[in-house]
């Protein structure tokens, strides 16, 4: 059981980055990014190469970079030619699926048999110690993902504190206003999406070293699993400010791996069924607001009819 | 200051729906020149005050603010000498963002916020703060709260100060009080008046009250079909009522002005 809950733990913390990107991109921004599920992908599979290669620390922030670059690729298409934000993710995501597999040096898997990776690096460095303070070397990965992932929470608070952060946050609540500030939305949406996509791409390298595999297919739905994520988090802490948004994405990640693991332990739901039910669940957490307005009216014509009111 | 030479804008060219909204207007404000413009509907009122801002480009003729040439700079350049109010008060701010940082957004015109990593800083939110206590709406002790929370007036309010913060060469008013109930749009005129005095701040406002039009700032220009056909100032201007506004525009136009708005209002 203590196992079950450290991977969750370690999982959560490592798909909290998708989550993050979304907050900012979906709740910041207000663009719904589907570059996402390739993104996370090309994240992954460009860790892994420079991995495999012998550069596990390098690989990291060069994943970032790939991922700001596919973000680039997004913005530029709906902030400068013309291309309806959704279609524009879209059709990067597509683009990326053939960048993906010469990433992968053209193939469609890669794993890494005997390379070092960032997590047998720390588990080198802390292991012995964690073993004298009888906590276990096997922490190793959950600490690191942990550290990755709350430094990443950090930054980003800070970042969205800065002047550039504030006119990225107003892009999403009132664009005539950022252009008021003179401004470029088009330059804010850019910076934003670059940074979020950098941040999706950091999720796949960090999974795709933790599990010591990419697999071409491996970012399918991830956009809906993140927002199921950030979701979850938004309603167990609320969404009121930016600092509480960050924590709630961590707190709703871990959640939804416990959820997780407990479901395919359990069986509660069919194994075969779950993306289904996630997607139900994620469906229905973005109705709410309306199904809530919408039974509240039906209430209303029904108390209005009761009184002969019409 | 400004100087339109001659401009022309329309919209739909060459379907049915093709709208000549300026044509040929020219227009000379020199500086501390307070000038109001009315109406009827579809006169292009609004359509000038765009043009200026740069919300889309004109077909013809220039524009000139400042000795520099701003026909063809992007809205968002403009506005870093350009301010500008809208009639929906919650147009100018961003709601979910708190006073402060609204503030620091505005801010961001000046030179000082320029370095894109730069925080607001204490001195800063000193000044906000000294800025917020002209407004006497004690706005200065919420500076934490988000600007959703603010009613209409005190979002128009913040807007004005917002768009005078760093102190702009031109500022545009576009019917910025229609929105509000009587008792605010009055509070949020005197603050405009005040503003204004205090900066020596080279306004144009669209508006559709005759007597306002007659009574603030120092020139009245009226506009029809896309011209401006009535441009009074000083002595002639001093004594003027709204009659003989109207009379003029008729002799100008040969017909009435024809705003709805402008008949329900006294």
């Amino acid at each position: 059981m203590l196992l079950i809950t450290q991977t969750a733990f370690e999982l959560g913390f490592q798909y909290a980055l998708v989550a993050m990107a979304l907050f900012l991109s979906y709740r910041i921004l207000d663009v719904a990014d589907l570059t996402t599920d390739g993104c996370f992908v090309l994240g992954a599979a460009v860790s892994v190469t420079l991995t495999a290669a012998g550069h596990p620390i390098l690989a990291i922030p060069a994943a970032m970079a790939a991922g700001a670059c596919a973000g680039f690729v997004t913005a530029f298409l709906q902030t400068r030619m013309g291309v309806p934000s959704i279609l524009a993710g879209i059709i990067t995501n597509f683009g990326l699926y053939t960048v993906n597999f010469f990433a992968m040096g053209r193939s469609s898997n890669a794993s890494l048999l005997r390379a070092d990776t960032i997590f047998t690096i720390m588990e080198k460095a802390l292991g012995p110690a964690l073993e004298a303070a009888r906590i276990g070397s096997s922490w190793c990965e959950l600490i690191l993902s942990a550290g990755i992932t709350i430094l990443m929470g950090v930054l980003l608070y800070l970042f969205l504190g800065t002047r550039l952060g504030l006119s990225i946050r107003a892009t999403g609540d009132n664009r005539d206003m950022v252009r008021a500030s003179s401004v470029n939305p088009a330059y804010t949406v850019t910076v934003g999406l670059c940074v979020s996509n950098a941040l999706t791409a950091l999720s796949g390298a960090v999974v795709g070293q933790g599990q010591k595999t990419v697999d071409i297919n491996m970012g399918t739905g991830i956009v809906v699993i993140g927002l199921a994520c950030l979701i979850i988090g938004e309603t167990v802490l609320g969404r009121r400010s930016i600092g509480k948004g960050i924590v709630a994405v961590m707190v709703g990640a871990i959640i939804y791996r416990l959820i997780y693991a407990i479901v395919l332990r359990t069986k509660v739901v069919p194994t075969e069924c779950l993306k289904l039910f996630v997607a139900l669940v994620v469906a229905l957490a973005i109705a709410a607001p309306t199904i809530k307005e919408g039974v509240g009216f039906e209430k209303r014509k029904l108390a209005a009819g009761r009184k002969g009111g019409r | 200051m400004l100087n339109i030479a001659d401009i022309s804008k329309t919209f739909n060219p060459g379907t049915v729906n093709e709208k000549t909204a300026l044509s040929h207007l020219s227009l000379h404000l020199r500086p501390g020149d307070f000038a109001s413009i009315i109406g009827s509907n579809g006169a292009g009122k609004s359509t000038l005050l765009n043009a200026i801002a740069g919300s889309f480009y004109v077909d013809s003729g220039s524009i000139t603010l400042d000795g520099r040439d701003i026909t063809f700079t992007p809205d968002h350049r403009r506005s870093k000498i350009i301010g500008r109010l809208f009639q929906d008060p919650l147009r100018g701010t961003a709601p979910s963002m708190t006073i402060e940082e609204n503030l620091a957004l505005a801010y961001l015109r000046s030179a000082h916020g320029k370095a894109p990593f730069s925080r607001i800083t204490k001195k800063d939110k000193e000044y906000f703060s000294e800025r917020l206590k002209l407004l006497g709406m004690g706005l200065e002790d919420r500076m934490r709260q988000p600007v959703g929370l603010l009613s209409g007036g005190q979002r128009q309010a913040l807007t004005l100060l917002m768009a005078t913060l760093v102190t702009p060469k031109l500022l545009l008013l576009d019917e910025h009080t229609a929105a509000l109930d009587p008792a605010t749009a009055e509070k949020v005129l005197e603050l405009t008046k005040t503003i204004i005095a205090d900066h020596h701040i080279t306004c144009l406002m669209v508006t559709h009250n005759m007597k306002q039009a007659l009574e603030l700032g120092s020139r009245t220009l009226m506009m029809a079909d896309g011209k401006i056909v009535l441009d009074v100032s000083g002595q002639e201007r001093a004594g003027m009522t709204v009659d003989d506004l109207l009379k003029r525009f008729r002799a100008g136009t040969g017909k009435d002005l024809d705003n709805d708005r402008i008949l329900l209002s006294d």
